[in-house]
């Protein structure tokens, strides 16, 4: 009897196999959807990225920032300062603005990793206020009313306006694709078994010889880094930029942790699909204005409350569902000993 | 003249802010927990007092009469309903639950009250002054740094005097072997958020007196009271009087140097603490 150890299981081949006819068709959306509906899949696209990365920070490596805004407003406006004032081309400005986001990110770790747990979280907002207040200082950059993205930079992504929004359509899922991708390989990685250890006890991992601070830093730098591209992505579809909007703990925080809560922290599937009911939920109830901000709120409560895995941790717990190949199976033991 | 100006205005700022670090250090120090929804119920405490003047003709003052108890009743009943079930080794569920509750507080003012700033009128209080020596200060923030003064003074006397601070102080230790000892954990928790939450309430009808606020006011008091905490050093309450003091003097002196660096400074000066001296300049000794 041969033991053998795999990742894969017959439901993550298929998904993978089912992945490719996905991405083509989500390539080709420039030519079967309309304008509207690009946009809201960039939109879509880009919230999904902020989930996964979220998800990483906090439900594996155990950082629950509530500042991650700090490093969307931080992308988003030094996309714009890199094109409008050093005069640089945008896709020359985006590898820039994750670089930018490694080297910022990495003294902030240092110095709020001294606070733990809870207290960490807050010193994570305090840290996107300081960001906020400085950029709002920022008088190039409009001050505290923000500034527009010049057209000609605009122009310079394509000709036309069909073909602008093609464009950052493919931006907003080349990113997405990035930072899936990033995350799988970072977790199927040796570190990546360090931070699913961290995650199930930190204590037991520790005395494994894992050194908990360098994984979580390392987690946090390379989180902050792809946030921070994704902010670079998301003012670059809005056009215009201002502190509030920038630095906005509801929109890129907030709604972040609700998506991810219901769909299933610490797992990769869970932000994925959080991400698509979010939507859902949004295009069908956004009529409500803040009574859906409260139901959302009630319903990550009580899925804290009831379900903490959420809802992708629900049906895995279930039937051991896993789309991605992640955890190891060992095959080849007998059925009554398995 | 100025700058003396601004120190003083900063200390008695300071008690204002020491006042929304109190509640957050007592909860921490009972149940380890944090609140993100601290300074939301903060707020919900000013827009209380507003409605109890609005309804009654009460001036803010004497509305506290009634706003302290519907605090601490709100406190008892949150804790004992929902954050009780969230108390564990895993901060993420405390921390997420108390997360959400701030955004349905946040919008839940917004529908009620909708997002005009309010103010709480005291009357002729509000523009009278002392004086004290070369300068002029108003009476109100003397007051508040008094009741801050005052609060401190008693939640300390509570904590190593009376039956209930041991209690809260056996719990903290811990929590099992206070169990076996026929302390009812629920309970504790649920008083320890009702005292907290009864401190917020002074908290905001003060902050409300001071200036204007408006539903999504309660970040920013939830950390003028956070690195009051860490300033201070965890766990202890004049510690935290303390960091709400020199927050508050980085501010005013901040905003002596040019308006735009007023929030900043205190940011900026709590960060600088943090480098130099983690566990805040007066930790526990037992830590």
């Amino acid at each position: 009897m041969t033991l053998s150890v795999t990742r894969r299981t017959r439901l993550s081949t298929t998904w993978l196999i089912l992945l490719v006819p996905i991405v083509l068709l989500l390539i080709a959306a420039p030519w079967w959807a309309g304008r509207a509906d690009l946009r809201l899949m960039g939109e879509i696209a880009l919230y999904m990225s902020l989930a996964i990365l979220w998800n990483l920070l906090a439900g594996y490596a155990g950082l629950v920032s509530v500042g991650q805004q700090a490093y969307v407003g931080f992308g988003g406006y030094l996309f714009f300062a890199l094109t409008m004032l050093a005069g640089l081309h945008p896709y020359a400005a985006l590898p820039l603005v994750v670089l930018a986001g490694f080297v910022i990110s990495a003294p902030v770790a240092v110095l709020i990793f001294r606070l733990r747990g809870a207290y960490f979280a807050i010193g994570t907002w305090v840290v996107a206020e300081v960001f906020r207040l400085s950029f709002a200082q920022i008088s190039s950059l409009g001050g505290g009313s923000g500034t527009s993205l010049a057209p000609d930079i605009v122009r310079s992504l394509a000709d036309g306006r069909d073909a602008r929004e093609a464009v950052a359509w493919w931006l907003a899922l080349g990113a997405a694709a990035l930072v899936l991708g990033t995350v799988v390989w970072l977790l199927r990685s040796r570190q990546g078994v360090a931070l699913t250890a961290i995650r199930d006890n930190e204590l037991a991992a520790r005395s494994l010889g894992i050194d908990i601070w360098r994984t979580k830093f390392t987690v946090y730098v390379v989180v902050s880094g792809l946030t921070a591209l994704i902010g670079a992505l998301i003012f670059l579809q809005k056009l215009r930029i201002s502190p509030d909007a920038a630095f906005s703990a509801n929109d890129w925080t907030a709604f972040v942790i609700f998506i991810v809560v219901i769909g299933g922290i610490g797992t990769l599937e869970g932000p994925i699909l959080g991400t698509l009911i979010f939507f859902a939920l949004r295009e069908t109830l956004a009529d409500l204005g803040t009574l859906y901000l409260i139901a959302l709120g009630i319903v990550a409560i009580v899925i804290m409350l009831f379900a903490p895995r959420g809802l992708w941790g629900f049906l895995r717990d279930r039937w051991g569902l896993e789309l991605f190949p992640l955890s190891r199976r060992v095959s080849g033991l007998a059925k009554k000993e398995a | 003249m100025d700058w003396l100006n601004a120190l003083v205005q900063g200390v008695l700022l300071g008690g204002l802010y020491a006042l929304f670090a109190a509640g957050l250090s007592l909860i921490f120090g009972v149940m380890r927990l944090v609140n993100i929804a601290h300074g939301d119920l903060i707020v919900l405490s000013a827009y209380i007092a507003l409605s109890f003047g609005v309804a009654l003709g009460l001036n803010p003052l004497v509305a506290l009469l009634l706003v302290v108890p519907t605090m601490a009743l709100i406190g008892y009943a949150l804790q004992r309903l929902i954050l009780n079930r969230t108390m564990g080794e895993d901060i993420l569920p405390p921390l997420l639950v108390t997360f959400g509750l701030s955004v349905i507080l946040q919008n839940a003012l917004l529908m009620g009250y909708s997002a005009d700033p309010q103010n709480l009128q005291a009357g002729a209080i509000e523009t009278a002054s002392v004086t004290l020596g070369p300068l002029a200060v108003g009476l109100m923030p003397v007051m508040v740094f008094a009741t801050a003064v005052a609060v401190i003074a008693a939640l300390q006397w509570m904590f190593y005097r009376t039956a209930l601070g041991r209690a809260f102080r056996a719990t903290s230790d811990r929590q099992d072997v206070a169990q076996l000892m026929g302390l009812n954990r629920a309970h504790v928790f649920g008083l320890a958020m009702a005292l907290s939450l009864a401190v917020t309430a002074l908290a905001g009808v003060f902050l409300g007196i001071r200036t204007a606020f408006d539903p999504a006011a309660g970040g920013a008091r939830l950390i003028f009271g956070f690195e009051a905490v860490i300033i201070g050093g965890l766990g202890n309450l004049w510690g935290t009087l303390a960091g709400g003091v020199i927050l508050g003097v980085a501010q005013t002196v901040g905003a002596k140097i040019d308006p735009g660096y007023q929030i900043l400074a205190g940011h900026v000066v709590f960060l600088i603490i943090l480098a130099l001296r983690p566990r805040g300049l007066f930790p526990r000794i037992d830590g």
